[in-house]
């Protein structure tokens, strides 16, 4: 028995012993090889983005319920030519690009003013900025109830301040011809602080030398807004533009928790008609269309703005 | 410690004492009533136990529930440690408001989890559910008398609920036919009635209505007579969900269906009949006139919240809802009566649709034996009764507990006219929309059409031949028209 423990010990002794000793043979990568692992991560990455990508491809071109499994097949192109002839379709790519449209033109022109008013570094300035970033703390669902109890026509306080100006029965998004109105105010509220935190770091960075220059020789404030702030912010405001564009043509939130769409189909936008085809009609073909048309969109829109970045960016290098 | 008062529980069960000796020598023993309650039913349970099933054959199973935010939840969380120590087995659940509840459904059935072994649906859903193969027919479970107890009583579940929750998965396949599958076991039900404020009421001078041309004038007539309320709460949103209720209730009590099954077992549209328009155009009327201001977003809630605070003077919405909102910290608790509901000038009775909260099994369940136990007692009668009685398990499914005195005595006490009320309805009560797999997509139209014609979007003539245009181009695609 002592033997047995002592024999045991003596190997324990041994391996430790080992531990600190130099490897034998060191492992080598060829150098061939190199580029490969070292993208490999990128590739998994990437692998994991088109898998679910192009399984969205796949059902798209189907004619898949899931409440009728026995008729799944593919059916190709047909989900997306029935798009043509369907006017709820037609329907969602108005009012989603009316609203995306709407939303940014908005955020763009109140975030650019208020970035202006807020571009000289004082303590009251900053103070104000970061007061101004509440909203985007928020999230939009949240945001969107709150609205909700605002624009609540019985005891919102909106409505209350909109009868005091002389507007009566003010229904808010309860009503089709104000419903847009009410989620671009919501959408606004929400993300024009992003845009003029973006414009105002823009504004910030931008060289003094040409605004020293111009208010040595007197030139106008407007003409040098017009002529040197604007073009040099052109780069800041695409970025500001091209980010709120991808995500306001993908809104949901803010007006599925409004609401739901309606009234009628004034604001089916291509997220809310997709996440109800899906989870109340569950008919996976027609919802995955309706992604994947939504996906090209942002594609086309993001395509446009990049490369416009780029002339953009080319040219100031070629300037300099 | 509690002998005395398990042994005059035991009685009661026996049928020794009545309800009333019981509860007064519970009394007398400085029992509390809701104690009194959880005795009673650990009596019962133990009665359940002797009934010479194997209630042990799945000891030591654990099974996993998906339920919604409801108070028949509640009910059976407060009543489950019975159910533990009646079959030895465990129960974990996970709970979701009901906002998100459908979507964490569909998600967890259509991925083939066996994660969750049974769970709550609405019988709509089961449309979805059944054929999709996601779901048991538990007609095997109920016929086999070596997986049920013998006291279980299926034919104790009020008929038109029953017979609702069962299809044959044919498209406008009738439910409850011969050939149907049991899809999901009805838990607790809707009826869609009038719950009215009699205080309002007796202010304002107003009689029950009787029919929706007089439903339509006396809400006309409490708003403009009552200072800050509108007349009438109906649900509003763009979801299936406002067709159902009382809106269905009333097109049904007119002969109305949503869709025509041809002979050859094709669809179409039903909607654009003369009646329906009629109908539409005062119901549109209606919520015009004294219809909440901002009547497209309300869901149940809104509805039902609006009631309890005294902003509107009715609603024609699910009775239960009527129920919750006449007790609580509502400021109009107390104020609430009930009264049936016939649209229809020239029907019999009313024909309230209903919505039934059910239990249904999940076919990717791996405990499927052990799931049907805690389903068989969830919605047998000993729960049923301890949930009527005790918690707020309104509306129960079956005809034991409706019969119940003590039941129905607790109800007239405090929610006048709903005993009333449910049985003059309960006879015409049942899911009148045709089953077919595209339910969600039309009505979900359907609601949407009636926003546009409350706002005047569209006259209901042409909005009416539209949907139905639209009804029939979506059946065509999906092979059913």
């Amino acid at each position: 028995m002592y033997q047995l423990i002592q024999g045991a010990l003596e190997r324990r002794i041994m391996a430790t012993a080992t531990v600190g000793d130099p490897p034998k043979r060191k492992f080598k990568i060829n150098k061939k090889y190199l580029p490969y692992l070292l993208s490999l991560p990128a590739l998994l990455t990437c692998i994991g983005i088109l898998i679910p990508f192009f399984t969205a491809v796949a059902y798209s071109l189907q004619r898949y319920r899931l409440s009728q499994p026995w008729a799944r097949k593919y059916n190709w192109g047909e989900n997306y030519l029935n798009f043509m002839t369907d006017p709820s379709f037609w329907n969602t790519l108005k009012v989603s690009m009316t609203y995306a449209f709407v939303t940014v033109g908005v955020e763009l022109l109140l975030g650019l003013g208020i970035a202006l008013l807020l571009q000289k570094r004082t303590r009251f300035n900053n103070f104000v900025s970061i007061m101004l970033l509440m909203p985007l703390m928020t999230a939009p669902a949240l945001a969107s109830l709150m609205w909700k109890l605002m624009t609540n026509p019985g005891f919102g306080v909106l409505s209350y301040f909109a009868e005091l100006i002389g507007i009566q029965d003010m229904r808010w998004a309860s009503d089709p011809s104000t419903a847009m109105l009410t989620v671009v105010i919501v959408d606004v509220w929400v993300y024009t602080p992003f845009i003029m935190i973006l414009l105002l770091a823009g504004l910030r960075s931008l060289p003094r030398q040409p605004f020293e220059a111009a208010e040595l020789d007197g030139v106008p404030r407007l003409f040098v807004f017009w002529k040197i702030t604007l073009p040099m912010l052109t780069p800041f405001l695409l970025t500001a533009t091209l980010f709120r564009v991808i995500e306001s043509i993908q809104q949901f939130d803010i007006i599925y928790a409004m609401t739901q769409g309606g009234p009628g189909d004034t604001l089916t936008v291509f997220q809310v008609e997709a996440y109800l085809n899906f989870f109340q009609s569950t008919n996976v073909g027609r919802s995955a269309a309706l992604l994947m048309i939504l996906w090209a969109i942002t594609y086309f829109l993001s395509n446009i703005f990049i490369k416009n970045w780029l002339r953009l960016r080319e040219k100031a290098h070629g300037d300099a | 410690m509690y002998e005395k008062e398990k042994r005059l529980a035991k009685s009661y069960i026996n049928g020794k004492v009545s309800r009333r000796s019981m509860l007064r020598g519970m009394a007398s023993m400085g029992v509390t009533a809701a104690t009194a309650g959880v005795l009673v039913n650990a009596a019962a349970t133990q009665a359940l136990a002797q009934n010479g099933f194997d209630w042990k054959k799945h000891a030591g199973t654990t099974v996993k529930l998906l339920l919604n935010q409801h108070p028949y939840a509640d009910a059976m969380i407060a009543n489950i440690e019975n159910f533990k120590e009646l079959t030895g087995m465990d129960v974990v659940y996970d709970i979701f408001p009901e906002d998100v509840y459908f979507d964490k459904v569909t998600a967890a059935l259509s991925s083939g989890s066996s994660e969750y072994d049974a769970f709550m649906t609405g019988a709509y859903m089961t449309w979805t559910y059944g054929p999709a193969g996601w779901i048991d027919d538990l007609n095997e479970y109920i016929g086999d008398a070596s997986k049920t107890n013998p006291d279980y009583n299926w034919e104790d579940m009020l008929e038109g609920v029953r017979d609702s929750c069962a299809w044959n998965g044919q498209p406008g396949g009738a439910l409850g036919s011969d050939d149907a599958k049991q899809w999901c076991i009805p838990w607790g039900y809707e009826q869609n009635n009038l719950t009215y404020n009699s205080r309002m009421f007796k202010e304002a001078g107003l009689s029950i209505p009787t029919n929706l041309d007089e439903l339509v004038g006396t809400a006309s007539e409490a708003k403009s007579k009552l200072d800050g309320v509108y007349g009438i709460g109906v649900r509003g949103s763009r979801s299936w969900a406002t067709i159902h209720p009382g809106f269905l209730s009333a097109y049904a009590n007119f002969g109305q269906k949503d869709l025509n099954v041809s002979d050859d077992g094709k669809l179409s549209a039903a909607m654009n009949t003369d009646v329906s328009r009629s109908m539409h155009e005062k119901w549109v009327k209606m919520i015009q006139e004294s219809g909440a201001p901002d009547w497209s977003t309300h869901t149940w809630y809104q509805a039902g919240t609006d009631l309890g605070a005294g902003k509107s003077a009715m609603i024609f919405d699910a009775d239960i809802l009527g129920y919750f909102m006449n007790g609580g910290d509502n400021a109009e608790a107390g104020n609430l009566s009930f009264a049936p509901f016939a649209a229809n000038p020239d029907a019999d009775a009313p024909t309230p649709n209903i919505w039934i909260w059910s239990l249904a099994m999940a076919n990717a369940s791996k405990k499927k034996d052990a799931a049907w136990y805690f389903m068989q007692w969830a919605s047998g009668p000993e729960h049923g009764l301890f949930g009527a009685t005790e918690m707020d398990f309104v509306n129960p499914v079956r005809k034991s507990v409706w019969a119940d005195a003590g039941f129905r005595s607790r109800l007239d006490k405090s929610y006048s006219g709903y005993v009333d009320m449910h049985d003059l309805s309960a006879p015409g009560a049942k899911i009148h929309f045709t089953a077919q797999p595209l339910f969600f997509d039309l009505t979900t139209e359907w609601a949407a059409t009636l926003q546009k014609m409350v706002a005047s979007e569209v006259p209901v003539d042409e909005g009416l031949d539209q949907l139905a245009q639209s009804v029939d181009r979506q059946l065509k695609e999906a092979g059913l028209g």
